[in-house]
Formats: C-alpha cells, structure tokens, sequence
C-alpha cells in the first residue's frame, strides 16, 4: 500500500515536474504555476509517507499556497506573453545542461553515502514538538541566519521595485 | 445511558464497520466518516441558505421567501432543483480544463479540513499531530481555485475579481493563522482534540475555562471572526463578488452546477472556519456550564455553530462593504499589529500562570486588557487619522 502510494506520488510529481518546464501542449506560463502547484503537493504526499505531517503540511501551506499564489499574481499582472513564443537558445540549452549535470553530480554524491534503502529510523520522529526542539536549540543558528537572509531578499526587493518608479 | 448517548455516533460507527470483514475495515472506516461529514454539512447548507434569506429578509423590513412550502421551507429543494437543471454555459475562449477544474479545487479542499474537526467527544475523523497546520494548509487551496476561475474565464471583470479575491484572502489569513497561534502557544499542542481537552475545566465550578474568557482569548476570538469574515467572502468583505462593481467577480462565467458548487464551497468554509473558532476559543463541544454537561457533547457543538452562523448571517444584513483601500489598510495597518501584540499577551499570561497570590487572575486579567486596549486605541486613532483620510470627496455625483 505505501509502495503504491509512494510510486504514485513520486510518477506524479516527475511528471508535473516535467510539465512545468517542458510542456508539448501549452506554453502558457498559467498553465506551468499550475503543474508546479501539482508538483509540490505531490512533495507533500511523499512527505506524508516519511511521517513528516508537519513537514507536509507546511510545503502545501507555504508554497502552494503563498507563494504559489503569488507566482500566479505577477503572472496575471504582468501578463507574459513573450514567454510563449521564446524558442531554444544555445545559452540556454548548455546553461540548463551543465546545471543537469552538476545535480546529478551531487545526487550521486549523496546517493554514494549513503545507499537506497538503508536510511534507518529517521532522525526526527513525526511529532511537531521534536521538530522544534531539534530547530530552536541544536539548529538556532542556522534558522536565525535563514530568517535574516529571506528579510535582506525582502529589503532588496522593495529597495529596487522603488527606485524603478520615480 | 447519558455515556451512551454522548459516544452515539462513535459507537454506531464501530458497530457498522465491526459487521463487515476486517479487511474492508481499514477502507472503509474513513468512507463513513467522509459520507457523514459530505452529508450533515451539505444538509445544513441547505438549511442555512433558507435561514439566511429569511434572515436578511426580516433584517432588511421583508420577508423572504414564503412560497414553495408552508412558510418557505422547501425553498432549499427548489434552488436545488434550479441549479441542476440550468443549461451550463462555458464561455467559447475560456480555457475549458482550467475552468471545470475551478470549482472542484474549490470543494475539495474544504471538505478535507472537516477531516481534523473535532464535532463531539472523540468525534473526530482524524486526529493527528498538526491539525491545526492541516487545516490551514488544505484551506489556501481555495485561494488557487479562486485564481483558476478569474482567469479560466477570459473575462476582464473575472480577473479583476480573482485579483481582489486573492489579495483579500492572502492579506486576511495571516491575521486569521497568528490569532489562532496564541492558542496554539497557551495550549501547548497542534492537535484540534488536545486544543479542546485544554479547555475543560471551570472556574470556581461554574465559569467555563474557554479560552475567550481571557483578555488573549477575547481579542484573539473578535480578531479571528473578522479575519474570517474576510477569509469566506461574506459581507462586509464581499468585495470579490461586489455586484455593483465588477458584477460577481471570479463567478460570472459561471452557471448551474459549477455555479452552485462554489456556493456551497462558500458556505462549506464558512462552516469549517466557524467550527475551527468554537474549537480554539468558545471551548469545542465542551459545555458552557457544569449542570449542563449531560447534554451530549455534539449537540453543544451544533449550538455554538449555528449561534456563529447567525452572527454572520445578522453581520451581512448590518454592514456596508468595504472599499479596496479600506480593506487593505483595515488588514496590514490594524489586525495585523494587534494580532502580534495579541500573541505577546497570551505569552504573558502563559508565563504568569504559576502566580499563586490573592487576586492573582484578576491583575493578570487587567494587565493583559490594559495592554491590548492600548494598542487597540493607538490603532484605530492611527488609522482613523492617517494621511489622505478627510472628509468624503465625490468626482461625479456632486
């Protein structure tokens, strides 16, 4: 039954993947947002089979549902028509190449360290309160420095989009 | 026999899936559960949409309707009726996936959050660690089925309408999640059932210790209605639909069935956000005072839902819309800072639980109030004098 599930969810999320960057049908960047959203809930789903409720919950609260949505936003204000008669450029076929083959590098990195099928018990159990207590005192740092880091991204963002107006 | 009659439902469904084979059980104790909660809260949006025509009828000097059954009941039946067998129109240039998928992605999520509810005593069809972010999580999926019909729709007045909705809903559900974060601080847990265990209990053996009897609980409660409001669409927040605007916002293209799914999805979350309030704040299905406890425990629950549908209901028969800025300002410049210095009060009372003196409660009681009736009145004088803010100008109808 897992099994099942977890094929299921992971075919989906390789799929809608795919069809988020490459799809034959329609080059509508709408159309694109839409499979990501598919694709992250399908995350989610794999993430419900690794115990990790909270994780889930929040990857479907965070990014499909706030950023996603912004996403959508500035799709639907700025209106990217362009975006569906861009054709292949040759920059853009050796960056996307070269960045495939770097990701694929370090997979197979960590796939080496440790192998398929062995994770063992996993480090933090389902329940919420170990995940905090594992990010408030051991992780502290780290969180802090991220929340510090997506403030400057904001900062940055509202400093450009003002001066762009004058 | 009153045990019984509490644990009813528990206890009906145990016996139902104990009769089958215990391999079909694991399939089909959540197909019970699905079907009992697809079919009370579809019959109580039956109900509700002829309570609240009568309703707005008497508040607005009318009577509502009084034609089809003896005084209007069967008015839900014939609405029903109506929908169904209305043609559905699909406008030639909508993107047809999109648009029949918008009112699905509009049910479906709501209908999972019914699933983290507690309706009774161990009533509940999944209690798990993060119901709370559960419910959260599964609620910002009517924000994309919202997106999906502006803009499947092609039409100009529909993408306007998704625009403001999704604006108004993104703005509202953080004041909407931090107000229910306090609970979640004082209780010490995700879980909706632990959220309502944590309310048992009275005061002095007859005050009820829900969480709106503290100053925390009180604004966190006033703050998470309106945000709710906000969050379901409804008047004085129904800018998305404004019909005398941009029509009916994400909903024009829109006819019979699909047209009628979103209602109900309307009403669906309006449901669900108003049982998520009685189980953070109004104490669940716990019972107000202790000579009443023997009434079953769902019953409670339907009281204290039906009491919040009312209040909605009497909310849209009283207040004017609002207008874009308005809402925007109302969101960001008011709830949003009081919601925060909400939660910096219910962790001061979280942290003030252990004095032990003589009127301990009540100084904990003034100060938490005096702090929040601060920041209220600092607020609402900011926003009511905040620059551009005069008397009313008129460009056309002078």
């Amino acid at each position: 039954m897992e099994t099942l599930c977890f094929y299921l969810f992971a075919a989906l999320a390789v799929v809608c993947g795919f069809l988020v960057v490459a799809n034959p049908f329609s080059r509508n960047p709408v159309a694109s947002a839409m499979f990501l959203v598919l694709t992250i809930a399908a995350l989610a789903g794999l993430f419900v089979l690794l115990h990790a409720f909270f994780l889930a919950a929040v990857q479907i609260l965070v990014y499909a549902g706030a950023v996603m949505v912004l996403f959508l936003f500035v799709i639907m204000l700025l209106d990217l028509k362009e975006e569906e008669r861009r054709s292949w450029r040759k920059f853009g076929l050796v960056g996307g190449g070269v960045a495939v083959a770097l990701i694929a590098l370090l997979m197979y990195a960590a796939l080496r360290q440790s192998p398929l099928g062995a994770a063992g018990e996993p480090r933090v159990e389902g329940s919420t309160a170990a995940l905090g207590e594992l990010l408030f005192r051991q992780y502290l740092l780290p969180f802090e420095l991220v929340g510090v880091l997506l403030l400057v991204g904001m900062v940055g963002v509202i400093w450009l989009s003002k001066r762009a107006v004058p | 026999m009153m045990e019984t009659l509490d644990q009813l439902f528990v206890l009906l469904k145990r016996w139902v899936v104990g009769e089958f084979p215990a391999a079909w059980r694991l399939w089909l104790s959540p197909l019970i559960d699905a079907g009992a909660i697809i079919g009370v809260f579809a019959g109580l949006f039956a109900v509700t949409t002829l309570l609240e025509r009568k309703g707005l009828g008497r508040l607005q000097n009318r009577m509502g309707p009084n034609r089809v059954g003896p005084f209007g009941v069967l008015q839900p039946l014939a609405d029903g009726l109506k929908m169904l067998t209305k043609e559905d129109i699909v406008p030639r240039a909508a993107d047809r996936v999109v648009h029949f998928l918008a009112p699905i992605a509009m049910v479906t999520p709501i209908l999972l959050a019914y699933a983290v509810l507690p309706f009774g005593r161990n009533l509940v069809a999944v209690d798990f660690d993060a119901g709370l972010l559960f419910f959260f999580a599964v609620g910002a999926g009517t924000e994309l089925a919202v997106f999906m019909a502006g803009w499947s729709s092609r039409n100009k007045y529909s993408l306007l309408g998704a625009m403001r909705g999704i604006a108004q809903m993104i703005s509202y559900e953080v004041p909407l999640v931090l107000s229910a974060v306090a609970v979640v601080l004082v209780a010490g847990s995700l879980s909706l059932p632990s959220i309502v265990d944590s309310q048992a209990g009275y005061h002095w053996g007859w005050l009820a210790r829900w969480h709106v009897f503290t100053p925390w609980g009180l604004a966190g409660f006033i703050l998470f209605l309106i945000a709710a409001t906000a969050e379901s669409n409804r008047s004085p927040f129904d800018l998305p639909e404004g019909e005398s605007e941009i029509i009916a916002g994400h909903l024009i293209e829109y006819s019979g069935f699909k047209y009628a799914l979103f209602f109900l999805g309307e009403y669906l979350g309006l449901f669900a956000v108003s049982a998520l309030g009685i189980t953070l704040f109004l104490g669940g299905w716990q019972a107000p005072v202790p000579f009443l406890a023997w009434v079953p425990s769902y019953l409670w629950f339907g009281a204290k839902l039906l009491g919040c549908i009312a209040l909605f209901i009497w909310l849209r028969g009283t207040m004017p819309r609002l207008r874009t800025d308005q809402l925007m300002n109302f969101a960001w410049k008011f709830m949003l800072p009081l919601v925060l210095v909400n939660l910096v009060v219910a962790a001061l009372w979280h942290g003030t639980a252990a004095w032990g003196f003589f009127g301990a409660g009540a100084t904990r009681w003034l100060l938490g109030g005096a702090v929040l009736w601060l920041t209220y009145s600092a607020l609402s004088h900011a926003l009511f004098t905040a620059p551009g803010r005069g008397p009313r100008t008129y460009r056309y109808a002078d």
